[in-house]
């Protein structure tokens, strides 16, 4: 039932926000904010069990774990810079929005480049 | 993490709003400005708040 909870949040806060809207329009977008940090502590613990999900099957296939954080710190920010773009994008500032997905994705090849250069070495290996 | 959060932030908006109005009616458009701001900085106290848990909340779930 707890999907239910948060559309019930996400009708109420849009309600509110189209109210706030007419007057003036900052009022929306701290209502969309804390509308996103409200429903993300409501999924947070759910997500904690998904990643202990994903780390137990990477233990049964014996991945190493420090790809799996890798995979684990690309999704922490992407969730975070989509979080603000997204935000941006409402608030009718498409260029903030793609500044801050450019920024997020420099930091996803900063954080996976161990994974590049470890296939750079297979690849180099198999060609001989 | 309840709902009650939106609906303060909702009472403080349509309260400042409101205020905004009724102080341009009476032709104080100096005092309107200034308790629309004063609003927003006090929302923006609680929300900065929620969003430094939100970001460590991601911070220890990703290991970031």
């Amino acid at each position: 039932m707890e999907i239910g909870k948060i559309v019930i949040i996400g009708l109420i806060s849009v309600m509110l926000g189209l109210i706030l809207k007419k007057q003036n329009p900052e009022w929306g977008m701290y209502i969309r904010v804390i509308t996103g940090i409200l429903i993300f502590f409501i999924i947070a613990e759910k997500l904690g069990v998904v990643i202990d999900i994903i780390k137990k099957m990477s233990d049964k296939i014996d991945i190493d774990l420090v790809y799996i954080g890798i995979i684990f710190k690309v999704l922490g920010i992407t969730y975070i810079s989509e979080f603000g773009a997204q935000l941006c994008k409402d608030a009718g500032e498409s260029s903030i929005a793609s500044k801050i997905e450019f920024a997020g994705k420099v930091f996803i090849i900063t954080v996976s480049a161990p994974i590049m250069l470890a296939l750079m070495d297979i690849i180099t290996r198999i060609i001989p | 993490m309840d709902i009650t959060i939106v609906f303060r932030i909702a009472a403080v908006g349509i309260l400042v709003s409101v205020l905004n109005q009724v102080l341009i009616r009476s032709g104080r458009e100096e005092q309107a400005m200034l308790t629309t701001l004063a609003g927003l900085v006090v929302v923006l106290f609680w929300i900065i708040q929620y969003i430094s848990d939100l970001f460590n909340t991601v911070q220890a779930l990703f290991q970031l």
